[in-house]
């Protein structure tokens, strides 16, 4: 293992299953640049790789956590939430980063989220959201936009989208930001937030999906999509926007909303003490 | 637990509860659902005062999910359930069997399809038990038959359960669940607990899945420093996944292999006045019991009867049956489905001696009803055909 690391050089490698390369990320998809923040921001906060517990889900997110050299585990589809549960519960000296997707996170495993972040046990849930089923080649989303193209709406998509933020935010998430991945150093400073958060933080990455999502769409190539995102977003808060349609309209990116309530895990573990020094 | 060797009156479910704490169950996530319910309610009142955590999950799917989490983490981890949950936690206990992650999963069965009758009891569960996740898969399934049994099943449950790295099913009748008994448990001095095997050696090429001398091999702690990968795709030695086919069929047959190699350890009945048993009853659970006593009643009538109780269901006493059916003209199979375990049976000795005897109606199987089976298999040699099942 590695010494305490140099805090100003981040060496990406170092974090890296290199035996696992080449990666199986398409050409221009975002979720490589969302892994290199979250590694930089490890890097950064200096959490030990053998500490580090990744849980992942299904579809292209779930996959990038097996590239981590840390305690890695690709657990069954919408559910990474609810093993992470289980595993910050029974492990709190573990760092725990959950690493999820738009259909993960919001369809299958929408019930998970919202009660994670209800709870707020301290881990870092990451949301890739490429609005996309990429991985199944290219069906509609929850956050599809609307009159998007996929291959299970060949005539645009109909149905409204969701917004995680407010989504996690209204279920009681203590941390809750978005960033692009065109901004790597914001969103590594971001993740970092998320990482030194208390509680459970929710942090939704605009990933894109250039091969099989933007391609469908004629969105351009990777610069052109990534530059489109960014420029759909503003670095503000909800409450200068708050009266506007999220989508295509501006965005927030940024710490949206931040609030403390007590960690789970610690409120569980005094109650536990309290029970066990009144036996004695 | 000092008092726990004088003689308590306990109801199954929550012998299920205190034998998980004895057998040093830290952890259970659960979501409420009749008739398990009392199981939860007593872990959560148990494990705050034991050092553990209960959670009461958003869901049956999350349940199951928390306690394989907290599993790979290393604390023991259970939870209880009945039919239409136990549909629901299939995935995941299929990511169990796959992963190696011991676990043990309660499903107190009630009557079924769907949301069926949920206070009343049955055994259709069974196949369901064996077959319900998907894909080739190693099954462990314990029937206990009374509060007793209930509480060292729960235990052995545990111990199959970290010894072996796979989900173990206990199947628990409504009729024993909700059964209270007298009954003397064991001090906590002599319980046998057997703990899971972590991985100690190099960790530089260390292989999670290296197939060892007993097919299981040690499992990695997080926060150890082995930094593997944990996945439910079909992975190599590695742990990483894998598509080609020798690896594949490497790994796949480890995993069945693993329990065939340690049948000695799960396989687990009793045998009631089989040695000369003309008429062999196979039953299992609360209907085992009735059984018991209708071998009895057949024996006082002057019929060689006898009983063979398998108490582990999956994998099947298979050997034993063979045997005593071996000697047996009828093989006698009652239980609260439609017939189950009776296929089971029927594979291994054979169609020409079987006869069913099964009720689904949400009432349990009653002694009388076996032995007017018994009686007629003795008196005509025909087929038994009572209950409700139907005729042809």
């Amino acid at each position: 293992m590695a010494a305490v690391a140099d805090v100003d050089n981040f060496e990406i490698n170092a974090y890296l299953r290199l035996e696992m390369m080449p990666h199986f990320l398409c050409p221009g998809c975002g979720h490589g640049i969302a892994l290199r923040a979250l590694l930089w921001a490890v890097h950064e906060v200096g959490i030990a790789k053998d500490r580090l517990a990744i849980v992942s889900g299904i579809g292209c997110s779930g996959r990038i956590g097996g590239y981590v050299d840390a305690n890695t585990f690709h657990v069954t589809h919408g559910r990474p939430l609810a093993f992470a549960t289980g595993l910050a519960l029974a492990r709190p000296d573990l760092e725990v980063v959950v690493i999820t997707g738009d259909g993960d996170a919001l369809a299958i495993g929408g019930n998970h989220l919202i009660h994670a972040c209800r709870r707020n046990l301290k881990m870092t849930c990451l949301l890739l959201n490429n609005e996309v089923y990429g991985m199944t080649g290219g069906q509609v989303s929850p956050t599809t936009s609307q009159n998007r193209l996929t291959t299970t709406t060949p005539a645009g998509n109909l149905e409204p989208v969701f917004d995680a933020c407010k989504l996690a935010e209204a279920a009681g998430a203590t941390l809750v930001g978005r960033e692009v991945t065109l901004q790597t150093p914001a969103l590594k400073n971001l993740i970092k937030e998320g990482l030194a958060h208390p509680g459970f933080a929710f942090i939704e990455v605009i990933s894109d999906c250039t091969e099989i999502y933007g391609r469908k769409n004629d969105l351009g190539n990777s610069p052109e999509m990534i530059l489109s995102q960014k420029k759909s977003m503003r670095p503000d808060s909800y409450g200068s926007v708050v009266d506007r349609p999220f989508r295509p309209n501006a965005l927030p990116t940024g710490v949206l909303a931040r609030s403390e309530r007590p960690e789970y895990g610690e409120t569980w573990r005094a109650f536990a003490a309290s029970r066990q020094t009144g036996k004695a | 637990m000092s008092n726990r060797t004088l003689p308590v009156n306990l109801q199954g479910n929550h012998a299920c509860a205190v034998a998980a704490v004895a057998a040093g169950c830290r952890f259970y996530a659960g979501y409420p659902i009749t008739p398990s319910s009392e199981i939860a309610e007593r872990m959560a009142a148990e494990l705050p005062g034991a050092g553990g955590v209960f959670v009461q999950m958003e869901d049956e799917i999350g349940s199951m999910g928390a306690v394989i989490g907290a599993s790979m983490g290393g604390v023991k981890a259970m939870t209880a359930t009945s039919g239409p949950g136990f549909s629901l936690k299939q995935e995941n206990i299929g990511y169990a069997a796959m992963t190696e992650v011991p676990c043990v999963v309660v499903n107190v069965m009630r009557g079924g399809p769907s949301t069926g009758m949920p206070t009343r009891p049955a055994q259709g569960d069974v196949m369901q038990a064996r077959w319900g996740t998907h894909g080739d898969h190693p099954t462990i399934a314990l029937a206990p038959s009374s509060v007793k049994e209930v509480f060292d099943e729960t235990v052995r449950a545990f111990n199959l359960s970290e010894a072996l790295r796979t989900p173990v099913i206990l199947l628990i009748d409504e009729v024993v669940g909700h059964l209270v008994e007298t009954v003397t448990l064991p001090a906590a001095t002599e319980l046998e607990l057997v703990g899971r095997k972590w991985a100690t050696g190099p960790k530089d090429g260390f292989l999670p899945y290296a197939a060892t001398d007993d097919l299981v091999p040690p499992m990695p702690r997080p926060g150890d420093g082995y930094r593997t990968h944990t996945t439910g795709l079909t992975h190599d030695e590695s742990g990483f996944p894998t598509q080609k086919p020798e690896q594949v069929t490497r790994a796949i047959a480890r995993l069945l292999e693993k329990l065939e190699r340690h049948r000695a350890l799960i396989e687990s009945y009793e045998t009631v006045q089989c040695d000369d048993a003309e008429i062999l009853v196979v039953a299992y659970g609360i209907t085992g019991r009735a059984a018991r006593k209708a071998v009895a009643a057949a024996r006082e009538k002057g019929i060689t009867a006898g009983l063979l109780r398998p108490i582990t269901l999956w994998p099947f006493p298979e050997a034993a049956l063979r045997t005593l059916a071996g000697g047996a003209k009828h093989v006698l199979v009652p239980e609260m489905n439609a017939g189950q375990l009776c296929l089971e049976v029927e594979r291994i000795c054979g169609a020409g001696k079987m006869a069913r005897l099964n009720r689904f109606d949400g009432e349990a199987i009653a002694p009388a009803q076996i032995l007017e089976q018994i009686e007629r298999l003795a008196g005509s040699g025909g087929k038994a055909n009572g209950g409700s099942r139907r005729r042809r």
